[in-house]
């Protein structure tokens, strides 16, 4: 049944891309129609999939001369990132309600990047996901250089070439463990079966690795993540943000170390105190936490805040997949889609609610604005979304965050204190735009104030109050009652830990 | 020798040239006096029947060939059949765009050389003999310099068929130079004579010559594939020839020449499958000639041999595909863009030639690039024809706002472009696919993979420049709004090879099952 999620996105983004333009109504109410069903698959298919295991949705032979299957199948892991891909299609639609411009153009791309993104999430053969990984490559960068703003050219080709380059290192791994493997199959249960030499695993994990890890914003390839986030259209930053650096974790995970688990292990000898890949990775992790907040602290653009944020709420998914351990690896899960709501809300608020009314997302330019005055919804909304992301108790991201952070512990503890001072940095770079942007010290002078009165900047949408309302309900749900979630991923992450994908 | 089976084994090739007489005398004879328009539309028509007339006859060929004794001059089935299909339907898909374009009057004439050289094409792709193979070229050659001249009102097309031509004439004197040291060597011109003579004159301390003679032959086959450093024509051919004769070189002669080097990589292949089997019997085993002596083993008179024309293939095969990648980033004329890009493809081709089996598998990938890369090419050039009809210019700018201008165009420039790069679920990545697993099949070395990750990495950096002639088309604002018209016949096959890419790309099963349904059932 989950597939079909992948067919309506794509029969939606073909209908989208024969309507002409001037159909703009339609084109959002389809758009819209196609995403809840997405959403309606999404949570049926998580609510059928309740405590059982991996569910084959389809599997016929693809090209049968080469042993590649049309291989579909759900296990928690999957069904959690898909429930997290139909929620953020839904909220992206609502968020993009007021593009103008080639609207049916937009949400042809937009229903196509949804649909890559859920065939990614369902696919259990690498073939076929990476297929549909690189499917999503390409309307990120039409979305980005058409709808986008500050220098948007020069950032859609950078992501798009930064995928690009990320899904050639997973193609060349794909081809080598195809061929290591005896070409018989590309189905990821036969190759983690097809007993892969370790001298092999110890090469083709980090360079499959590092692939997907560039599109989840690993550092120090994540640069393409801030200038693609801040030049995308609200509702292209929210996928980015939300979904497709997942799809690099997700990739990271159910690819790389599920089909190399010996590329983790140990080196023979230390470098540098690092004895394996596993180490490098980590490190790199907690880098990148690091480096994204302190780099977030100082950013004068609004939405460079929640793009470094991204950075560095990513480096906590990385860090948790490295720590190898249960309640480690099911908190980077957890996170992923934690992040994935949180960094949605975010950037809705800062690049929709606020970026199109006072047209500019300067933090000098915005203090003087008295927004908390003008736009109460979205201080107050992004007050919310601010304790989410600074992962206070009560919303999503602390348990995410918090399980990772004890997960590492085994790994190494001055990791654990790394990651802590990485929160409480958190905390500092959100509150430092919450309060410039929304709640600022200066009080209007004399002269600050027009005579005839802050001119209004219209109210908020009924598109808008509904996508918050999504979002913040999610987020407080899974923060409230986590185990929704976590009996669902428990048993994958155990069953992915214990030995592969058996 | 039995004329009958010559007669049999070429009444495709005949069907051709009667076509292209036909064509010449109706249109001198008949259609002298009516407008341009209807020439043009009968010329085509009638190629187009011609075209197809092969194709029908193409099965009476049978398999076993034309031979001269026991040596066997012409191929039939397998192979080469698919070969001659393949070159066949892209003719025609030439011949459909050439009713769209305008820029000449002698449409009878132009069709007439267009079936020749495909002609000659359909020769190379059989030929299993040095003086075929080298007749077949040059048919096929000489009808490509004047195609490439057609437009006479241009100066670019004149420039570029010298240059052409001159670089052809060299190459093909490099060609025969080789030739002719290889039947120095091995006392034959028949192609597994030939290789079992270059064997035994390398075991007899002739390596050097051996390795002289096929570099030569190298020269001579990388002029004709575009390989870097035999290259310099490609660029300039591409840019002045007419678009539906520069469609036919980037397609049609790319088919002839990887299956001539295909031939030849499966012949001496065969010769090396035949050392293995028969390493204690080798003497006269399969040809009669005095047996291998002076006490070197035979694996290794195979391995110096077949070692060198391996290392000349590497050689190209990855000089082509850097320098090909790279050079396109910097042009501004599509045209030549996908010159560049026509050069690195054909650097994986080579790739896939270099990392050669004797079982079908390569043979097969490299058959299913060479034929999905040229319909693709086809498919631009249509593009490029319409764009530039509207617009006067190939340049990027040219393509400015083409989504407003005409979108169901931008559409087709958009899957063909993405599959040229490689992007799934589109015939061009399966092709990659398809042809590097083939390779890392053969040979999962260090070598092969390293050169397969420097192939997949430059693909990595060829979207870039097809982006580039995307994004003029459907993200910066249009210069001029004006709708771009297509002639309804141009459009057809431009939808038709878009539709095809698609759907081959997304059940690829059916050209390998197809490819596949060439070869005796095992």
């Amino acid at each position: 049944m989950l597939a079909f999620a992948i067919y309506l996105s794509f029969a939606g983004a073909l209908v989208e891309a024969l309507l002409p333009n001037s159909r703009a109504k339609l084109a959002r109410w389809l758009a819209l129609a196609v995403a809840t069903a997405g959403l309606a698959i999404a949570v049926a298919g998580f609510i059928a999939g309740m405590g059982q295991g991996r569910m084959v949705i389809a599997d016929c032979a693809w090209v049968p001369t080469m042993g590649i299957r049309y291989l579909l199948a759900a296990d928690g892991i999957s069904r959690v990132l898909v429930l997290l891909t139909g929620l953020a299609a839904v909220c992206g639609v609502l968020f993009s309600w007021n593009i103008e411009h080639r609207t049916a153009d937009f949400f042809a791309f937009y229903l196509a990047l949804i649909g890559g993104v859920y065939g990614v999430f369902l696919s259990f053969d690498l073939f076929l996901l990476f297929v549909f990984y690189e499917i999503a490559i390409v309307p990120k960068y039409f979305l980005i250089a058409i709808w986008g703003s500050t220098r948007r050219e020069y950032a859609a080709m950078k992501l798009a070439l930064y995928s690009f380059v990320g899904s050639a290192m997973v193609l060349i791994g794909l081809l080598a463990s195809y061929a290591a493997s005896g070409s018989h199959s590309t189905s990821l249960i036969d190759l983690a079966h097809a007993g892969l030499p370790a001298s092999f695993q110890m090469w083709c994990f980090p360079l499959v690795f590092t692939g997907f890890a560039i599109l989840a914003g690993m550092w120090p390839f994540h640069t393409w993540a801030p200038t693609g986030h801040v030049a995308a259209p609200t509702a292209a930053s929210m996928l980015l943000a939300g979904v497709v650096m997942k799809l690099g974790a997700y990739g990271c995970l159910r690819v790389g170390m599920a089909l190399y688990p010996h590329g983790l292990d140990p080196w023979e000898f230390h470098f540098l105190g690092l004895g394996s890949w596993r180490d490098i990775f980590a490190l790199l992790a907690v880098i990148g936490i690091l480096y994204g907040a302190l780099v977030a602290l100082v950013q004068t653009d609004f939405k460079f805040v929640i793009g470094y944020s991204s950075v560095s709420h990513m480096g906590f998914v990385l860090l948790g997949l490295m720590t190898l351990n249960q309640i480690g690896v099911t908190g980077a899960v957890l996170q992923m889609f934690s992040h994935g709501i949180i960094a949605g809300l975010l950037f809705a608020i800062v690049g929709r609610i606020v970026y199109e009314r006072t047209h500019t997302r300067q933090l000098a330019e915005l203090e003087a604005m008295h927004l908390s005055r003008r736009l109460p919804f979205a201080a107050w909304a992004f007050v919310v979304a601010g304790m989410a992301s600074m992962g206070l108790p009560g919303f999503s991201g602390f348990v995410a965050e918090f399980q990772v952070v004890v997960g590492s512990w085994s790994l190494n503890p001055v990791w654990t204190v790394a990651t802590a001072v990485g929160i409480v940095l958190g905390v500092a770079y959100t509150w430092r735009a919450l309060q410039k942007a929304f709640f600022s010290d200066k009080m209007p002078t004399a002269e600050d104030h027009p005579k005839e009165g802050w001119h209004s900047l219209g109210a908020i949408t009924w598109p808008e109050y509904t996508g918050v309302a999504i979002l913040t309900f999610t987020s407080l749900a899974v923060g409230l009652y986590p185990r929704i979630l976590l009996d669902a991923i428990e048993p994958a992450v155990k069953a992915l830990l214990a030995g592969g994908i058996q | 020798m039995n004329y009958a089976d010559l007669f049999r084994v070429t009444l495709p090739e005949t069907a051709l040239e009667v076509a292209a007489l036909l064509v010449l005398v109706i249109d001198l004879a008949f259609a002298n006096k009516a407008a341009l328009k209807v020439r043009v539309a009968v010329a085509a028509v009638l190629g187009v029947l011609g075209c197809c007339a092969a194709l029908a006859l193409l099965p009476c060929a049978g398999s076993g060939g034309f031979r001269f004794g026991d040596e066997i001059l012409l191929a039939s089935g397998g192979v080469a059949a698919i070969a001659q299909t393949g070159i066949l339907v892209l003719t025609l898909l030439t011949l459909l765009l050439f009713v769209g374009a305008s820029f000449t009057r002698h449409a009878g004439e132009y069709v007439a050389v267009v079936l020749m050289a495909a002609a000659g094409g359909m020769i190379v792709a059989s030929a299993q003999d040095l003086l075929v193979i080298f007749v077949g070229l040059e048919l096929l050659s000489l009808g490509l310099y004047i195609l490439t001249a057609f437009n006479k009102q241009s100066e670019k097309s004149a420039e570029a068929a010298m240059k052409y031509y001159l670089f052809g004439g060299m190459s093909a004197a490099f060609l025969l130079f080789g030739f002719s040291y290889l039947y120095g060597l091995s006392g034959s011109t028949n192609l597994p004579r030939v290789v079992y003579g270059a064997n035994i004159a390398a075991a007899h301390g002739g390596t050097p010559l051996v390795i002289l003679a096929l570099t030569m032959v190298a020269v001579g086959l990388g002029f004709k594939v575009a390989a870097v450093p035999f290259h310099l024509w490609a660029p300039d051919a591409y840019e002045g020839a007419p678009a539906p004769a520069a469609a036919f070189i980037a397609s049609v002669s790319k088919i002839a020449s990887f299956t001539l080097l295909i031939s030849i990589s499966y012949t001496a292949l065969n010769y090396m499958r035949l050392l293995i089997l028969n390493s204690h019997s080798l003497a006269g085993r399969s040809f009669g000639v005095a047996s291998v002596s002076g006490g070197i083993a035979p694996f290794q008179v195979e391995f110096s041999v077949y070692y060198g024309w391996y290392l000349i293939l590497v050689a190209l095969a990855a000089a082509s595909m850097i320098v090909g990648n790279l050079a396109a980033l910097a042009q501004s004329s599509v045209r030549r863009l996908l010159a560049y890009s026509a050069i690195a493809h054909a650097g994986y081709i080579l790739l896939g030639l270099a990392f050669f089996f004797w079982g079908n598998r390569s043979a097969n990938a490299i058959l299913y690039y060479v034929l999905t890369y040229g319909l693709t090419t086809i498919g631009a050039f249509g593009v490029i024809q319409v764009v530039e009809r509207a617009t006067g210019s190939d340049k990027l700018d040219a393509f400015l706002g083409l989504h407003k201008r005409n979108p169901l165009l931008a559409a087709v420039l958009l899957i063909l472009f993405l599959s040229l790069a490689g992007i799934p679920p589109l015939v061009g990545f399966w092709a990659k696919f398809n042809l590097f697993a083939a390779v890392l099949a053969v040979g999962a070395g260090p070598v092969s993979l390293s050169l397969v990750a420097l192939a997949i990495a430059m693909s990595a950096v060829s979207l870039y420049y097809y982006l580039q002639v995307l994004k003029r088309a459907y993200v910066l604002p249009a210069a001029d709004d004006t709708p771009i018209h297509t002639h309804p016949v141009t459009m057809a096959v431009l939808l038709a090879i878009a539709a095809a890419v698609v759907v081959l790309g997304c059940f690829p099963a059916i050209l390998q099952n197809w490819i596949a349904s060439f070869y005796p059932a095992f």
